[in-house]
C-alpha cells in the first residue's frame, strides 16, 4: 500500500460537495484525508496536477464486463456489473464470485440476475443476491416480456430495496429485428422494428413502477418518444432514472451504412431527430447518468454480416472523452458532466463513492480536459470494437486512484 | 431504342464502369447501368443463335459460384453464362459444406480466395455477406442476392426487358406488387427504375410494405387498383407460402383476393401493359396462370433468357481489367 498522496494545482470538481476549485487534495489511509489548501505531510508523494481536472473516479453503471485495464485507462475505478455474464448472475454465489473480480484495480458491483437464467420467467433469488452483493437487480440484454412477471419483480425488488435496471425495448416488437425501422434499414435490407418499441416498454414500465413504488433504472433511453415518457413518470412522482451511453448522443442509423457491425447496438442506432432529442434529454436533466455500455466482443463476433454479428461496443476508454464533448458543445458543464459519472450512479444504486468528502474511498481520476487525440481501436487494451474508430476526440485521462493506489497514469 | 447516355463524366474517356465489384445497384451510376444493358445486348443475339453459342473471351479464367441458400434459376443462369463465354465455371452448395460445421463466413472467403479464382458469384441469406466477403478477396465479386438487400443482376434483366419490350425506361409506370419487405429484387428495383427514370410505384398490404420508401422515391400503394391505374409494366413478387398463414397476410386466398394479378386488375393497367415476374411464380396466389402464360403481355420466360445475357455481360465487364483489356487497365 502507498503512502500518503497529495494532488496538488488541480481543478478538483466534486458535485457532492459543490466544490470546483483548484485546491489540494490529500489521500491518507485509502480515503480523502484533506481538501483545501491542505500542507502535505512529509511522507507524501506531491504529484502536480496543474492544468488538470480532478475528479471522483467514474463509477461505470451497466459494463457486460469487468474489464479492469480497460477501466482504469478511462478513469473508471467501479463498475456496476450487468448480470449477462456466462453463466447468468442468478445464484447468490455467482454474485459474490463477481463482486471480487476485478480488485483491487477496479471495484465490481454486480447486478444480479431479476429472473433464472435471465429469461424472464421466474424471479431469481433477489433477496439472498442481495445480501452477497448485489446492488440491484437487472433484466438483463432484454425486457421482460411478460408485464405480470415484472409488475411481481418491482414489487418484490422494492421490497428488498433493490434498484431494478431495464432494457427498454417492447420484446415482440423487436424479436428478430437488428436495427431501428427507417430508410437506412430498409436499404440495407436490415430487419428493423420501429423505434416506438422503447417508448411502449417505457410506458409499461414506469406504470408498474409507479404501481408498486419501486425505484426503476432505464439503463438506455434513445428515442424522443421515450423520453417523453420518462419525464411524464419523473413528473407524477415515479422513482425512476434515465441513462444513456455515447453511442446514442453522436451517432445515428447512418452509422450502420456500409453494413458496419461495431455500430451494430442494442437498442440499435435512431434517427437524427431520436438522437437530438437524447442530447436535449441530457440538457433537461430527463437523464442523469451517462455510462459507457462496455461490452467488448471479438473480432470472431464482430466480423459478421450485419443481422449475426454482436450487438455489443467497447466504451470504457472512450466514456470521458466523449462524455466531455457534451461540455465542448455547451449541452451541460463539467460539474454535472462528472455527476453522471459518478454521484448519480453512485447514489442511484447506494454506492458510498461518486465523492471526494473527508473520509470517501479514494477513488479518482485527474484529466487533461482538452488533450486531443483520435480514437483507434487497435490501441485499446482489450477488444476494439468501437463504433467510433478513427474519430478525433479530446480528453486524456491522466491518471486513476482506485484506494489511495495508482493503478493507471500517463 | 435507348443507349448509353452520354453523360459529361464520360467525355474525357473516362471509365465506364469504375468498380471492381458488382455489389448492388446502390453504387450505379445511371451511365454505369445504361452501360451495362448495352453490353448485354450483344449476347441476347449469341444466344439466340442456333449454332454454336459460345465466347472464349473468358478461356482460362475460373469462375466460382459460391451460393450459400438455395436457388436454381440464378446459379443456373450465372453457369451458363460463364461456360458460353469460356470460362471454367465450379459451383459451390451449401449442402455438406465446410460453412455448415461451423466455419466462419470470412474464413470460407480466405479458403475460396487462397484457390486463385477470377470471378466469385455469391449469394447469401444475410443481409451485407457479399460485401464482407468481397473486402476479403481478391478477385471480383458478383452479388446473385445477399438476404433482403440486393440482387443486382435481377435488377438489370428486369431493365434490360423492359428497355427491349417498351423502347425506353424513363417516364414509365412501373407497379412491382407484393411481398415488398422482405424483397431484394423489389429494393434492387426501386433504385435502378428510379435511377433511370421511371416513375416507381410499390403496392402491397401494409404489413408488407417497409418504413422509408419515400427515400427511393417510390410511391407506395395499399389499393392495388389504386396502384395500376395506367402502369405501362407490373412486377409481380413471390410471396412464401409461411407468410401467407397468418404472420404478415391472414391466408392465401385473402391475399389472391386482394393482391393477385387477375384480368380484371390488369385491365386497370393501359392497355398495352408488360407483366413480369422474377420467378418461381405461385400461380393462383400472386397472378393467374393465364395471365402469366400470354406472351403478348407476359415477359416472363424472356426475364430468364435476358438473365443469361445480362448476368454474360457482368462477367465480361467486371474481368476486363484482370484480362489487360485496353482502356480497362
Amino acid at each position: 500500500m502507498n503512502g500518503p498522496i497529495a494532488l496538488t494545482g488541480g481543478r478538483i470538481i466534486c458535485p457532492a460537495t459543490g466544490h470546483d476549485g483548484i485546491a489540494t487534495i490529500l489521500l491518507k489511509d485509502r480515503k480523502v484525508a484533506g481538501i483545501g489548501p491542505v500542507e502535505p505531510p512529509s511522507d507524501a508523494t506531491v504529484i502536480d496536477a496543474s492544468g488538470l481536472v480532478v475528479a471522483p473516479g467514474i463509477i461505470d453503471a451497466g459494463v457486460f464486463k469487468a474489464d479492469t485495464a480497460a477501466a482504469n485507462a478511462g478513469g473508471i475505478t467501479r463498475m456496476v456489473l450487468m448480470p449477462d455474464q456466462s453463466p447468468p448472475l442468478d445464484e447468490p454465489a455467482l454474485v459474490a464470485y463477481a463482486q471480487g473480480s476485478g480488485k483491487p484495480d477496479v471495484w465490481v458491483h454486480p447486478l444480479a440476475a431479476a429472473t433464472r437464467g435471465l429469461k424472464g420467467e421466474e424471479l431469481a433469488e433477489i433477496g439472498l443476491a442481495k445480501a452477497a452483493g448485489a446492488v440491484g437487480v437487472a433484466t438483463g440484454r432484454h425486457a421482460i416480456a411478460n408485464a405480470r412477471v415484472m409488475h411481481r419483480l418491482l414489487a418484490y425488488a422494492h421490497g428488498h430495496g433493490l434498484t431494478v435496471v431495464s432494457h427498454a425495448e417492447d420484446s415482440a416488437l423487436t424479436a428478430g429485428a437488428v436495427a431501428t425501422a427507417g430508410e437506412y434499414a430498409t436499404r440495407l435490407g436490415l430487419a428493423a422494428a420501429p423505434a416506438f418499441a422503447e417508448a411502449l416498454a417505457i410506458s409499461r414500465d414506469c406504470r408498474l413502477a409507479e404501481a408498486t413504488g419501486a425505484a426503476l433504472h432505464i439503463r438506455q433511453v434513445t428515442t424522443a418518444e421515450g423520453l417523453a415518457a420518462i419525464a411524464a413518470a419523473q413528473a407524477r412522482g415515479v422513482n425512476v432514472t434515465a441513462g444513456i451511453t455515447p453511442a446514442h448522443l453522436y451517432l445515428n442509423d447512418m452509422a450502420v451504412s456500409g453494413f458496419r457491425s461495431f455500430a451494430r447496438l442494442s437498442p440499435p442506432l435512431r434517427d437524427e431527430r431520436d438522437r437530438l432529442a437524447a442530447i436535449e434529454g441530457v440538457r433537461a436533466g430527463i437523464i442523469t447518468i451517462l455510462s459507457s455500455g462496455h461490452d467488448p466482443q471479438s473480432q470472431e463476433d464482430k466480423r459478421q454480416p450485419f443481422a449475426d454479428a454482436r450487438a455489443g461496443m467497447a466504451g470504457a476508454e472512450t466514456l470521458l472523452a466523449l462524455g466531455l464533448g457534451l461540455v465542448r458543445d455547451g449541452v451541460i458543464d463539467l460539474p454535472r458532466l462528472v455527476a453522471m459519472l459518478s454521484l448519480n450512479p453512485a447514489r442511484r444504486f447506494g454506492l458510498i463513492a461518486g465523492t471526494l468528502q473527508l473520509g470517501a474511498p479514494a477513488d479518482l481520476m485527474v484529466f487533461d480536459e482538452a488533450a486531443p487525440w483520435r480514437i483507434d481501436g487497435r490501441k485499446f487494451h482489450g477488444a476494439g470494437n468501437t463504433p467510433f474508430d478513427g474519430v478525433p476526440t479530446a480528453g486524456i485521462v491522466r491518471m486513476t486512484i482506485k484506494g489511495g493506489d495508482v493503478v493507471w497514469r500517463v | 431504342m435507348a443507349r448509353t447516355p452520354s453523360h459529361p463524366a464520360l467525355a474525357d474517356g473516362a471509365h465506364p464502369f469504375p468498380h471492381d465489384h458488382l455489389l448492388g445497384i446502390a453504387h450505379l451510376k445511371p451511365w454505369e447501368i445504361a452501360f451495362l444493358l448495352d453490353e448485354a445486348e450483344q449476347w441476347v443475339e449469341m444466344n439466340r443463335a442456333r449454332a454454336a453459342k459460345h465466347d472464349e473471351r473468358l478461356r482460362g479464367l475460373t469462375q466460382i459460384n459460391a451460393f450459400f441458400e438455395n436457388s436454381t434459376r440464378t446459379l443456373l443462369s450465372f453457369e451458363i453464362a460463364g461456360k458460353r463465354l469460356g470460362a471454367d465455371v465450379v459451383n459451390m452448395g451449401v449442402a455438406g459444406s465446410s460453412v455448415k460445421k461451423g466455419e466462419t463466413l470470412l474464413d470460407t472467403a480466405l479458403t475460396l480466395n487462397a484457390m486463385h479464382p477470377d470471378m466469385i458469384v455469391i449469394r447469401h441469406a444475410a443481409s451485407g455477406a457479399v460485401q464482407l466477403i468481397s473486402e476479403k478477396v481478391d478477385c471480383p465479386v458478383l452479388n446473385g442476392g445477399d438476404g433482403r438487400h440486393e440482387h443486382p443482376t435481377q435488377a438489370l434483366v428486369d431493365a434490360l426487358t423492359i428497355r427491349r419490350r417498351k423502347g425506353r425506361i424513363a417516364g414509365l409506370k412501373v407497379a412491382i406488387c407484393g411481398d415488398i419487405l422482405h424483397s431484394r429484387v423489389a429494393r434492387s428495383n426501386f433504385q435502378l427504375l428510379a435511377s433511370l427514370g421511371a416513375e416507381v410505384r410499390a403496392v402491397a398490404p401494409a404489413t408488407l410494405l417497409p418504413d422509408g420508401l419515400d427515400g427511393y422515391a417510390v410511391e407506395s400503394f395499399t389499393d392495388m387498383d389504386a396502384g395500376l391505374a395506367g402502369a405501362d409494366v407490373v412486377m409481380m413478387l413471390r410471396l412464401q407460402t409461411e407468410r401467407m398463414e397468418g404472420a404478415y397476410v391472414p391466408s392465401p386466398r385473402e391475399y389472391f383476393r386482394f393482391y393477385g394479378l387477375t384480368e380484371a386488375r390488369l385491365a386497370k393497367a393501359a392497355p398495352d401493359v408488360l407483366v413480369m415476374h422474377p420467378g418461381p411464380m405461385n400461380r393462383g396466389v400472386e397472378i393467374d396462370g393465364a395471365i402469366a402464360d400470354d406472351i403478348a403481355r407476359s415477359a416472363v420466360t424472356e426475364q430468364v433468357e435476358m438473365g443469361v445475357a445480362v448476368r454474360m455481360a457482368c462477367l465480361d465487364v467486371l474481368t476486363r481489367r484482370r484480362r489487360g483489356i485496353e482502356g480497362w487497365a
